[in-house]
């Protein structure tokens, strides 16, 4: 057994593991980096109250009228964006945007042999953005209004508000969903492979085929399980870092 | 002079009228009870006097200042609002402590923000956010709560949350301290350290109007009463009189379900 650990094959396979763990990695840390703050984004946006009409509301206007002078636009975009995106599969919209562009004509992404990560971290940044913006809306609104208020009569602005009062109540609570959502990430990079992105599944999968003078090993495959249990239980144990951090308080 | 005049004031949501024509004065270093019972619009006139709700009509004067009148849209400017809510310190029903600071650091932090816009606050940062400190050690020391100013909100009992809450508004000096039900949120026998607090402010000659069910309180500590029924101020007057001897049936009616309660 402990040969096996020596032999040329182990070797082989998993340095060609590794060199799709560090793909693994890319997307994961470059997805979190872009969708942890864009969330935010549209978040603020889709609670934005904006309304351009609404100085059309007249108080003898019936309901549905002033509902339709009360229209909010910003946020209404934000929220069609979220809609379509958690209401379709995330490998449908790897597919879409890494081969649509180039069909139409619009673009081609960019990056020559990158391009296929280019195009994963942008479709994991938009996806995952739009899992967080509901997140953190469910944070925002989870923290009493008693806060704010308590802030607003002791003469804070709202940017001061939402700083050194709501901000950290919020981080708290958003804390376990979005951990929740870190640990699907590790998971879901395996996803990227449908756009041919060379990531772990994607090499594990190679050796069934034929790759550097071996084929038909299955073990590759499943040993790439490995791979995320380590990964998963690093995050795990960071995320728990992170919540005994903010543990001080209720 | 009256320190705060309010004026025919009003107060709607859509068409539910929640305030109606409420007018009185406030003298400098004086208290006021309001009482009434559920739905009367206590809570709603303590909000329109710190702007968390605006009101439909009227005007309020602080000193003679007008800073609002609903006729006037030059006195409703929304960057205005947060200063001339500094006039107005407000204690809620439900403390509204913030459980991520400290005691201390819930008396001190509005300050330290305010702090920010003193001209010189770049050059004297230190001195400045060290007598802010002082000043908030100082507060909690009068209310009896110097070994506590580490904690954090969950680690201190209801009336101890809620006497840190009055410090937190008392550090920011404002010219009235509005108090909405301070002990109702609290078991029994945690209201009398509230209540005791209060207390010692009115006798400082503290400018106070506090909404209350205590009645016995009320008449103790505050001068004028103010009894509303359905958005209307039904009676005020001097508080012993107004609760001892009413002059009004629906003011009566009130007085004696609390007399048998
Ligand atoms: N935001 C709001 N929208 C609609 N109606 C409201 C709103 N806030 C208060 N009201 C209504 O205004 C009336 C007065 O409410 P308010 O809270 O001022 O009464 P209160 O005298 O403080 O009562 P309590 O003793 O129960 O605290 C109630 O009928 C309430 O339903
Ligand atoms: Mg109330």
């Amino acid at each position: 057994m402990l040969e096996f650990f020596a032999s040329d094959e182990f070797r082989t396979v998993v340095s060609a593991l590794n060199t799709g763990c560090i793909r693994t990695l890319q997307l994961f840390f470059i997805t979190l980096i872009g969708s942890l703050p864009l969330g935010l984004l549209i978040c603020l946006g889709s609670m934005n109250r904006l309304a351009p009409l609404r100085f059309l509301q007249k108080k003898e206007n019936p309901r549905w009228l002033n509902a339709v002078w009360g229209f909010r636009p910003i946020s209404a975009i934000c929220r069609l964006v979220v809609w379509i995106v958690r209401g379709t599969p995330l490998v449908l919209q790897l597919i879409a945007l890494f081969y649509v562009p180039g069909m139409v004509g619009w673009f081609n992404w960019p990056g020559g042999t990158s391009s296929r990560m280019v195009a994963a971290c942008v479709t994991f940044i938009i996806n995952y953005a739009c899992y967080f913006s509901e997140i953190y809306r469910g944070g925002i609104q989870g923290v009493p209004v008693g806060q704010q208020e308590a802030g607003q009569v002791l003469g804070m602005t709202k940017g001061q508000i939402f700083r050194h009062v709501t901000l950290l109540q919020m981080v708290k609570r958003i804390v376990p969903p979005v951990s929740n959502e870190v640990i699907t990430l590790v998971k879901d990079t395996s996803l990227a492979r449908v756009i041919s992105l060379q990531e772990i599944i994607f090499m594990g999968e190679s050796f069934l085929k034929s790759n550097m003078g071996y084929s038909g090993l299955v073990w590759p495959l499943f040993f790439t399980a490995v791979y995320y249990l380590v990964f998963s239980g690093l995050v795990t144990l960071f995320l728990n870092w992170v919540e005994k951090k903010l543990a001080y308080f209720r | 002079m009256a320190i705060l005049q309010v004026q025919n004031l009003e107060k709607h949501f859509d068409k539910t009228k929640v305030l109606q024509d409420i007018s009185f004065n406030l003298e400098a270093g004086q208290a006021m009870a309001i009482i009434g019972s559920s739905g009367s619009g206590k809570t709603t006139l303590l909000r329109c006097l710190n702007f968390l709700e605006k009101p439909s009509g009227g005007r309020i004067y602080i000193k003679d200042d007008c800073i609002f009148d609903a006729d006037d849209p030059t006195t409703q400017r929304e960057a205005d609002v947060r200063r001339k809510r500094l006039h107005f310190g407000m204690v809620f029903q439900s403390f509204n402590l913030f459980p991520q600071y400290t005691a201390l650091q819930n008396v001190t932090l509005a300050k330290e923000l305010l702090a920010k816009e003193y001209p010189d606050y770049k050059q004297n940062k230190k001195r400045i956010l060290e007598e802010i400190r002082e000043e908030g050690r100082k507060l909690l020391a009068d209310i009896g709560l110097a070994a506590r100013e580490d904690h954090y909100p969950h680690q201190l009992s209801g009336g101890q949350q809620q006497r840190v809450a009055i410090a937190r508004a008392l550090a920011l000096h404002p010219d009235i301290l509005c108090f909405d039900e301070p002990t109702s949120a609290l078991d029994p026998e945690l209201t009398g350290e509230v209540l005791r607090v209060i207390r010692g402010l009115a006798e400082q000659k503290t400018t106070m109007i506090i909404v209350t069910h205590e009645m016995a309180f009320a008449r103790d500590v505050a001068d004028q009463v103010i009894f509303m029924d359905g958005g209307l101020i039904v009676e005020q007057g001097p508080a012993r009189q107004v609760i001892e001897d009413p002059k009004e049936e629906r003011t009566r009616q009130f007085l004696s379900r609390y007399a048998e309660g």
